[in-house]
């Protein structure tokens, strides 16, 4: 089985390809990225309209693979920002139709999870889920995926963002903070905000925002780096330690940031647990992931009809019955 | 002997003055920055000893400290031979798990009249000896009597009942518990459904 996978909910359009077994075929993306300030939603929706179509067209050459050979179509359902999903959901819709295969909307938090979970070869694993929008560290217990810790303001790539643009960086400002954090030599206290499983960001954004000028911005880009990844990790540990599980998986855009991998590897190896980090195109938004988690919910019996396929930007992870359990549970 | 290795700390059982005691010991974490990390092991260590002995003074069931090392990160405190919520909640019938909630609604609401606040009420946090809940784990705990700080304190129970327990029910026979000791729990009850909204998506479920 062939499926064709479409991502849309954010800055990012892409598309992939993927085969039963999790084999990637091709994973193209393009990403939107404004002039000055963040992401328009509008002006996003306008970027994935005019480039579906060659995307998926790469995405077909690329995998060796002809149109008439997708067997099934899969598209981020939510959660995300209106305009994206309705420009994706249109696109994957019209393909389904037109090649006449079934059609699936996936949950973009699982995606990101299932992908992680069969190019890592990880198998019960906690995931530390951290991008521009979302900040969630999520397990799988009692038939879904839950969420035991999130963010209860913004997420950590949102942060980085608004803090960067303060400073002048361009969108997205994350990996441009990440090298001006490797100039920081002194290390400023910043408010340090853990609730139980849960973290806030918005605090400590306003804090460093208030010391540009007074400080170095090298520093202050350390010094947040630093804080709001030992929360991160924190977090994480404590979902460990409360769900009992000995693998932890990251994904997201800020899982791409060096220094978060190497606190998450340090925590993991100081509890004998098992770190698992996917390539950075597997990370990032990508339409690989939303193939393969939609072959694993056909393969688990889901089915849709056009009129289920309707976005949902609100979308959680604990509102999808996992049904493709035998391929979670395999190991144990 | 160690006994459990929590996030933050090493749960051992050793001896004490000849008494079987549980040492907590917060361990160094090598992936943060040591400015951060000398910093919020020695102000947990010592908060949770104060919030402790605290809750204790007030009629709430809490280990019994002996001894605070605020040096080396340590408490010295009593050994509780006894199950966790999380170990036993789904084993037991409908009716025992109401008692049991109600139990927990009630205790909290105590330590939420007495100005303390817990700040990681899970049920791996909960311990269920002789027919007493006692709470462990004071390290995220404050001194504190506003309702959002309390509707949080709440807010992690019920996400925590949600992540990890089969009877969506329990939350509910919480409130219910909490409501008999607290009064008016009407503000904290708003908070929470507040703060359940603020999350990055909403959930479905509400309190019932």
């Amino acid at each position: 089985m062939i499926c064709l996978g479409i991502e849309g909910t954010a800055h990012t359009v892409g598309v992939g390809i993927v085969d039963e077994q999790g084999k990637i075929l091709s994973n193209i993306i393009k990403m939107y990225r404004p002039a000055t300030g963040g992401i328009h939603p509008r002006e996003a929706a306008n970027h994935h309209a005019a480039n579906i179509a060659p995307v998926i067209k790469k995405a077909l050459i690329q995998s060796g693979k002809k149109i008439k050979d997708i067997d099934l179509v899969g598209f981020s359902i939510g959660p995300g920002l209106g305009p994206c999903l309705r420009t994706v959901a249109t696109a994957a819709r019209a393909l389904a139709l037109s090649l006449n295969v079934p059609l699936l909307g996936v949950n973009h938090c699982i995606a990101h999870l299932e992908i992680g979970k069969v190019i890592t070869k990880a198998s019960d694993v906690v995931l530390v889920y951290v991008s521009g929008g979302n900040t969630q560290i999520i397990a799988f217990s009692n038939g879904k995926y839950r969420v035991f810790g999130e963010t209860l303001d913004i997420g950590i790539g949102n942060c980085l963002d608004k803090f960067g643009r303060i400073l002048g960086l361009s969108f997205p400002s994350g990996p441009l903070i990440e090298k001006m954090a490797q100039k920081g030599e002194e290390y400023i206290h910043l408010p340090y905000s853990v609730k139980g499983m849960d973290v806030a960001f918005s605090g400590i954004l306003t804090a460093t925002k208030n010391l540009i000028g007074k400080q170095k911005p090298e520093d202050l880009c350390y010094s947040l780096q630093e804080t709001c990844f030992a929360m991160l990790t924190e977090v994480t540990e404590r979902a460990m330690a409360h769900t009992e599980k000995k693998e932890v998986l990251l994904g997201g855009g800020v899982a791409c940031n060096k220094r978060l991998q190497e606190m998450i590897t340090l925590m993991a190896r100081a509890r004998g647990a098992h770190f698992f980090c996917p390539p950075p195109s597997l990370l990032v938004d990508n339409g690989a992931m939303i193939a393969w988690t939609a072959v694993l919910m056909q393969r688990g019996g889901c089915h849709m009809d056009i009129q289920d396929t309707g976005v949902r930007q609100n979308f959680r992870v604990d509102d999808v019955e996992v049904i493709w359990k035998d391929v979670i549970t395999t190991r144990s | 002997m160690l006994l459990r290795q929590g996030a933050e700390a090493e749960i051992h059982l050793t001896s004490w003055m000849g008494k079987q005691v549980i040492q907590k010991r917060r361990l160094v974490k090598t992936y943060r920055l040591k400015e951060i990390d000398e910093k919020l092991r020695k102000t947990r260590t010592k908060k949770e000893a104060q919030l402790m002995t605290d809750a204790r003074r007030s009629g709430i069931s809490v280990p019994i400290i002996y001894d605070v090392d605020i040096n080396h990160c340590q408490i010295i405190m009593e050994y509780l031979d006894a199950p966790r919520v999380k170990d036993v909640l789904d084993d037991l019938t409908g009716e025992e798990q109401k008692s049991l909630c109600v139990t927990i609604g009630k205790e909290i609401a105590k330590l939420h009249r007495y100005g303390l606040i817990h700040g990681d009420i899970t049920t791996s946090n909960l311990v269920l000896l002789k027919g007493r809940v006692y709470f462990i784990d004071f390290g995220l705990g404050e001194k504190c009597c506003e309702d959002e700080v309390r509707g949080v304190d709440l807010h992690l129970l019920m996400e925590a009942f949600s992540a990890t327990h089969r009877n969506p029910r329990c939350f509910g026979w919480v409130i219910q518990g909490y409501r008999d000791i607290f009064g008016d729990a009407s503000m904290i009850e708003k908070k929470i459904a507040d703060i359940s909204k603020r999350g990055r998506y909403m959930r479905s479920g509400t309190i019932t």
